[in-house]
């Protein structure tokens, strides 16, 4: 059964709608990328997901349960975490901190969830008690997924998470995302990043001018000629 | 002059329990409160209402603690008058802040309803208790320590000292030890990552405005123990509350203290120089200056 469903998803902010009818399936424990030239409504999909934005028309479904229009703080309880590509730390708060504050509605003794973090993310063990402000941009975006962990949630929603790294750091938390979504966790990750993220994928989906254009699985998509030549630029 | 600074520690500590309070609630709500002047005189004439009125009434002594110029009426008025401003805090915000803010208005539309509600408390303690000013024990006079330096000081005005110190103390292990006082931190910082992590980013507006308001009376009671009560002296400290408030970083907590605490001196340093008169012009000096210079504040505030 898939572990997220959404159908015919029409979403847009005041007049227009950005998303127009798009279709998404996750099975549990996949990995799925939205891929899509920008303006293609890949972020907004997400946050529509999430239920930062409700949908206009169509439904969303988790674990088969219909959970268009509910909001965020509905929806994190659910076993869903985000993570947003921009502003997705507490900049004045310490690394602990901030993973403390994804914990925040865990009534449960949750320590050693830090443990496990900063196995996963061995570089944040050391800056633990430091500001995350002063942290480098790969560092944050650690902390960013560490943040969206702590709830141990079922799926992960990632916008971006390559945006604006280094080549090397690129690698690397494309490679950390590998782990957490061998660890069981259903991941769909929106990348401007085609190629690696298609690689990585048990599923693709390319989105264009908020629709869906093609769907297949990763291997699929990185063959279709098509696709290489619009998105891939060869 | 060195007596001068230690009576500009105490006025600032008083600016800076209402500048903290301000500070916190720009810092999560993201607009400038120009009734938390009005908190402060509501907190004071509560105060003076239930030592002169209630527990007057209710049978408790009368008699004041050794040198201090208050006994067992002020120290039960002064929690109980903090909690109901705290009350009168989350009232304004029910009524009026929290439908602003469903509607999405700005924070100009915010700030002007917030001068409204500003204007009502002016009133209302103005035709209950009338424009005269007002002492909590009217004719007694207590000596003055001295102490080295030729610093002449009431023992009232180390109490203030102390009370304050106590009150930025717990403030700080709540903000930095609790589990709220973190989550109101990352709302101060990221609103929406707040809600997206599952924080209920309602509480979180509820307990500003309960600490805001609660450290408001505070420093209204205090000032009023410190020189005297008028239905005016919140709102005339409003100057300076925000030019604390900027000066230290308008949304940063412990800017807002150490920008208190300059206010305060300078404003009573300058009466060296000019008449007690000039005191919120000195405020509104440092105020333009900071502004010119180095707007986000000595220690930086809210980004964007």
């Amino acid at each position: 059964m898939n572990i997220i469903e959404v159908d015919r998803v029409t979403a847009g902010y005041g007049q227009g709608d950005i998303l127009k009818e798009v279709h998404l399936e996750v099975g549990a424990g996949q990995m799925v990328a939205v891929v899509g030239p920008n303006g293609a409504g890949k972020s907004t999909l997400l946050k529509t997901v999430f239920g930062l934005l409700f949908p206009r028309a169509g439904s969303i479904r988790f674990e088969g349960r219909e959970i268009a229009g509910k909001p965020p703080e509905e929806i994190v309880r659910l076993g869903i975490s985000y993570v947003p590509q921009v502003s997705n730390v507490f900049p004045s708060l310490t690394v602990q901190e901030n993973l403390e504050m994804g914990a925040f509605i865990r009534r449960d003794d949750f320590k050693h969830k830090f443990e496990e973090l900063f196995s996963l993310f061995p570089l944040l063990q050391e800056r633990r008690h430091q500001k995350v402000g002063q942290l480098s941009g790969g560092q944050r975006q650690m902390v960013a997924m560490g943040r969206a962990l702590m709830l141990d949630p079922k799926v992960l929603l990632l916008d971006e998470p390559s945006a604006g790294l280094a080549p090397l750091l690129v690698t690397s938390i494309f490679e950390k995302v590998q782990s957490i979504n061998a660890s069981g966790i259903a991941v769909v990750m929106v990348e401007q990043n085609t190629r690696e993220a298609l690689k990585m994928a048990h599923h693709g989906y390319v989105l264009a001018t908020g629709r869906n254009v093609l769907d297949g699985t990763g291997q699929e998509l990185l063959a279709n000629e098509e696709i290489g030549r619009l998105y891939l630029g060869e | 002059m060195a007596e001068l600074i230690v009576y500009g520690l105490v006025l600032g500590g008083i600016i800076a329990l209402g500048a903290i309070g301000l500070s916190l609630v720009y810092g999560i709500l993201g607009f400038a409160n120009f009734a938390h002047g009005d908190l402060m005189t509501a907190g004071a004439y509560l105060a003076l209402f239930l030592t002169t009125g209630l527990f007057a009434d209710l049978g408790v002594s009368n008699a004041v603690f050794g040198p201090f110029s208050f006994g067992w009426r002020m120290a039960l008025a002064f929690p109980y008058a903090m909690c109901i401003v705290a009350g009168l805090a989350i009232l304004t915000d029910r009524v009026l802040y929290r439908r602003l803010r469903r509607k999405r208005s700005n924070a100009v539309i915010l700030a002007m309803s917030s001068l409204g509600a500003s204007f009502i408390i002016r009133m209302v303690v103005l035709i209950a208790w009338g424009a005269d000013y007002r002492v909590y024990r009217p004719g007694l006079m207590r000596p003055a320590l001295e102490l080295p330096l030729g610093v002449r000081i009431r023992p009232d005005q180390i109490l203030i000292l102390v009370v304050v110190v106590l009150l930025v103390v717990l403030l700080h292990l709540f903000l930095t030890r609790t589990r709220m006082g973190k989550a109101m931190r990352a709302t101060a910082d990221n609103m929406e990552l707040a809600r997206i992590s599952g924080i209920d980013t309602e509480r979180v507006v509820l307990w500003t405005w309960w600490i805001g308001g609660a450290l408001a009376a505070s420093g209204g009671i205090l000032y009023g123990i410190d020189v005297q009560l008028h239905a005016e002296m919140g709102w005339d400290h409003l100057l300076p509350l925000f030019a604390a408030a900027i000066l230290g970083g308008i949304g940063n907590v412990y800017g807002a203290l150490v920008g208190a605490l300059i206010i305060g001196v300078v404003q009573q340093v300058s009466t060296a120089f000019m008449s007690p008169s000039y005191k919120p012009a000195v405020a509104f000096l440092i105020m333009i200056a900071i502004l010119l210079v180095r707007p986000q504040g000595i220690f930086g505030g809210r980004r964007n």
